[in-house]
C-alpha cells in the first residue's frame, strides 16, 4: 500500500521555482533519503510535506487522502529539525508530552508514552532536566522522543545530524536504523546532504536536483546504475571521473576511443546508429587498476593521499590526459610525479550520452 | 557673542577637555610615573596597568559621587533634622518621618503610588506585548509601530497636556472639545464631567497617560525579544498542534520571560518617580497625590525640608530594591 503519495508537486515563490512536477510514491515502512546539492528544494519539499509551506502545485497524498489543505498537526506527521527545536522552558518530560497535552489526551496515557519513549531513546535518567543541561546527542533524542510519542504515520528528519560532531553523528546514525528497525511500520524520510547518511540508512534515495528527481532507487542502484551524470557524480567519493571520447564499436560490448588517447570497453550494449556518437564515460575512481595493457587512461600523477586503506592518485590534466582520480587499495608507494596507466573492467565503465545513461 | 557660538564652543571645550584629560593622564601615568625603563621596568608595566582604570574612571566616579552619592547622603542628613529659623540646623531624628506618617496626605500619596505600581506596569507590558506580537506579521506593522512608540518622545509634561485636553469639560451648553466628553455626550451623557476630578477614578484617567507613553518602550523591547525566538520552536509547536493562542502563550510568553520581567520592573521603576503627570494635570488633588509630587509640596511649596526630604527617603527605599532585582534580570538576560 502507498503511505504517502507526491502527484506533480511544485512550489513556486511568485514567478520562481524551486520545485516542479515532483511524482513520488513512498511505501509505508520505507525510509526515504532525499539528498542534493545546496538550495535543490530538498528541506523545502519535507517542508511541504509537513505543512510548513503550501504547496502551489500537485496533490499530497497521506494514505489515500489529499493533504494539501489539511494543517499540520492533522495530517499524521511529526518532524525532527536540524536545531532541534526544544522548548528551551520545558524540561524533556513537558517537550515529549507537549502535543499530547494539546490534543487533550488523559494525563495516564500521556505519562505512559512518555515512559515508553524515553525508555526506547534512553532518556529516563534526563526527564526532568532543561534541554540547555544536556548535550548534542541527547538533545537530538529528544527531539527524536517528541516524534515518537505522537506515534505518527510518517517521520520527518530534517538534517538531524548536522549539528553533531563527528563520533557522535556516526553514532547517532546507529540509532536511527536501529530505531527504524524497532518501528518497521512507520514510514521515514529524512532529508541530509551527507551522502554517507544517504547510503547507510536509506531503503530508496531520492536524489533531487535542477527542481526535479533525478533519480530514485535503493542506494546501491544508484551506486552501480545511475540514470544521469548528474547522480553518477554525487553519489560517490570522490565522484565518479566523466571522460569524454567517442563510439568506436557497438554491439554487445561497447568501445569507445577518448579524447585523451585511451580506449574503454562498455558492458553496456549500443546500437549500430550509436557508431561515432559523441559520449562520455564514467569510472569510479575505486574501480581503476593500475594496468599494463590497453589503458583507459595514462597520466602523470600530479599528487597522491595516502590514507592508508586506500590511496588516491590525482592525475593532471595535460593535452592528452584529463584529470581524473584513482582510488587504489592499500599503500602506494613512490607513485607521486610518475606515468602511470589505469584501466577498469567493462561492468564498470559507465556510458552517458548528452547527461543522460545509455543503459536501456 | 550668540547663544548657538557659546554652545558650540562649549561643547569643544567639553570634549577637548576630556580628550585631553585621557591623553595626557595616560601619558603622564607611562612616561613620568610608572616608565617601562630601568631596573623596574616589568614591575612598572603592571603598576601602571592597575592604575589605569581607576584614572580612566575617576572622571565618571567623581561626578556620580557628587551628583548621587553625596545628595543622598545629604537628604538622609536633611531628613533628620529641621531647620531653626534663623540660623542652622537641629538634630530631630525620626520625628521628621512620624510627622510625615501622621499625615493623611502622605498615606494617600503612598495608596495612590500602590495603585499606580500595579496598574501602570501590568497595563503597558500587557499592551506592549500584545502590540508588539500584532504587528510582527502585517505589512503595515512598522508603521503603527512607529505611531505607538511616538508617545515616548514626548515629555511627560507635554503628554500632560495633550492629555488634559482628552479630559477637558466645557459648560453644557458648549460642544465639547474634549473627547472622552464629546463621546459620552454622544453617547447619551447629559452633564459633560471633569473627569479628573472624581476622586479615586481620576487616579487611573492619570495612569493613562503614563501607560500611553510606556506602551511604546514595551513594545519596543518585546519585539525584538520576540523576533529573537527560534523560528523552528514555533514551527515545532505548528507541527504539535498548538493553536496560535497556545503558540503565543506556552511557547512564545515563557522564552521571553526575563525580557518581560526586565520591562515590568523598568517600568515599575518609572512609576514609583511619577511626579510630572500628577503635577502638571491635577497637581495632587481630588485626592490623585503620589509620593513624588508629595515631596515636592513639602521641599519647595511649603519649604519643610525635613519632611521633603524624609518623603525622598520613603521613594528611595521602595525604588531600591526593584532597582537591584532589574539590574539582576538584565544581567540573566544578557547571559
Amino acid at each position: 500500500m502507498s503511505d504517502l503519495k507526491l502527484t506533480g508537486v511544485a512550489k513556486s515563490y511568485g514567478p520562481v521555482d524551486v520545485l516542479k512536477d515532483i511524482n513520488l510514491d513512498i511505501e509505508q515502512g520505507e525510509l526515504i533519503v532525499f539528498v542534493g546539492p545546496s538550495g535543490c528544494g530538498k528541506s523545502t519539499l519535507l517542508r511541504m510535506i509537513a505543512g510548513l509551506e503550501n504547496i502551489t502545485g500537485g496533490t499530497l497524498e497521506i494514505e489515500g487522502q489529499v493533504m494539501n489543505d489539511v494543517p499540520p498537526a492533522q495530517r499524521g506527521i511529526a518532524m525532527v529539525f536540524q536545531s532541534y527545536a526544544l522548548y528551551p522552558h520545558m524540561t524533556v518530560r513537558e517537550n515529549m508530552a507537549f502535543a499530547l497535552k494539546i490534543a487533550k489526551m488523559p494525563a495516564t496515557d500521556v505519562d505512559a508514552a512518555v515512559k515508553r519513549a524515553a525508555r526506547i531513546l534512553q532518556l529516563e535518567p534526563f526527564l526532568d532536566r532543561l534541554p540547555k543541561a544536556l548535550s548534542g546527542g541527547q538533545r537530538q533524542r529528544v527531539a527524536i522522543g517528541r516524534a515518537i510519542v505522537r506515534d505518527p504515520k510518517v517521520y520527518l528528519f530534517d538534517e538531524p545530524l548536522s549539528n553533531l560532531d563527528a563520533a557522535l553523528r556516526v553514532a547517532t546514525r546507529i540509532e536511527i536504523a536501529r530505531l527504524k528497525e524497532a518501528m518497521p511500520d512507520s514510514t521515514m524520510i529524512y532529508v541530509t546532504h551527507d551522502q554517507v547518511e544517504a547510503m547507510t540508512l536509506a531503503s530508496r534515495i531520492v536524489v533531487l536536483a535542477n527542481k526535479g528527481i533525478a533519480q530514485v532507487g535503493t542506494p546501491l542502484d544508484l551506486y552501480e546504475t545511475p540514470d544521469n551524470e548528474f547522480v553518477a557524480q554525487f553519489i560517490g567519493s570522490p565522484s565518479m571521473n566523466l571522460l569524454p571520447g567517442k563510439i568506436t564499436k557497438t554491439g554487445e560490448m561497447t568501445t569507445v576511443e577518448l579524447a585523451s588517447g585511451g580506449i574503454a570497453v562498455s558492458a553496456i550494449p549500443t546500437e549500430d546508429s550509436d557508431l561515432g556518437r559523441q559520449v562520455a564515460i564514467g569510472v569510479r575512481p575505486e574501480d581503476f587498476f593500475i594496468t599494463s595493457e590497453a589503458a583507459v587512461l595514462t597520466g602523470k600523477v600530479d599528487f597522491t593521499e595516502a590514507l592508508g586503506e586506500v590511496t588516491l592518485l590525482y592525475f593532471e590534466k595535460t593535452q592528452d590526459s584529463e584529470a581524473a582520480i584513482a582510488k587504489l587499495p592499500g599503500v602506494q608507494r613512490n607513485l607521486r610525479g610518475q606515468v602511470v596507466s589505469v584501466g577498469a573492467v567493462p561492468e564498470k565503465v559507465h556510458l552517458f550520452h548528452n547527461g543522460v545513461s545509455m543503459r536501456k | 557673542m550668540t547663544p548657538a557660538l557659546q554652545g558650540l564652543l562649549t561643547i569643544a571645550i567639553g570634549v577637548s577637555g576630556c580628550v585631553g584629560y585621557f591623553y595626557l593622564s595616560n601619558l603622564f601615568l607611562d612616561k613620568v610615573l610608572f616608565p617601562p625603563r630601568g631596573p623596574n621596568a616589568g614591575q612598572n608595566i603592571n603598576r601602571a596597568n592597575l592604575i589605569r582604570p581607576w584614572l580612566f574612571l575617576f572622571p565618571a566616579l567623581a561626578a556620580l559621587g557628587l551628583y548621587l552619592a553625596y545628595p543622598v547622603v545629604e537628604t538622609l542628613r536633611l531628613s533628620l533634622t529641621e531647620r531653626v529659623p534663623g540660623s542652622g540646623y537641629r538634630w530631630v531624628g525620626l520625628d521628621n518621618y512620624t510627622q510625615m506618617a501622621a499625615e493623611p496626605k502622605f498615606w494617600e500619596a503612598m495608596r495612590n503610588n500602590m495603585f499606580w505600581l500595579i496598574v501602570v506596569p501590568a497595563m503597558s507590558t500587557a499592551f506592549g506585548l500584545l502590540v508588539a506580537q500584532l504587528t510582527d506579521r502585517i505589512r503595515w506593522g512598522n508603521f503603527a509601530k512607529s505611531l505607538i512608540f511616538m508617545p515616548m518622545a514626548i515629555s511627560f509634561v507635554g503628554a500632560s497636556v495633550i492629555w488634559k485636553l482628552v479630559y477637558d469639560a466645557r459648560p453644557t451648553e458648549q460642544d465639547q472639545i474634549g473627547i472622552l466628553n464629546a463621546l459620552y455626550i454622544f453617547f447619551g451623557g447629559t452633564e459633560p464631567n471633569t473627569w479628573l476630578t472624581i476622586p479615586f477614578w481620576n487616579s487611573f484617567f492619570l495612569m493613562v497617560v503614563l501607560i500611553w507613553i510606556q506602551t511604546g518602550f514595551a513594545m519596543v523591547i518585546l519585539s525584538a525579544a520576540l523576533r529573537g525566538i527560534p523560528e523552528e520552536t514555533i514551527e515545532a509547536a505548528i507541527l504539535d498542534g498548538a493553536n496560535p493562542f497556545q503558540i503565543f502563550f506556552r511557547i512564545k510568553v515563557p522564552q521571553i520571560k526575563t525580557t518581560i520581567l526586565v520591562v515590568w520592573t523598568t517600568i515599575t521603576i518609572t512609576v514609583l518617580k511619577v511626579f510630572d503627570i500628577v503635577f502638571a494635570m491635577t497637581n495632587g488633588q481630588w485626592e490623585t497625590q503620589v509620593l513624588a509630587n508629595y515631596m515636592y509640596d513639602k521641599l519647595f511649596r511649603a519649604n519643610d525640608w525635613g519632611v521633603g526630604s524624609a518623603s525622598a527617603m520613603v521613594i528611595m527605599l521602595l525604588v531600591t530594591p526593584i532597582l537591584v532585582w532589574n539590574v539582576r534580570n538584565a544581567r540573566k538576560e544578557m547571559e
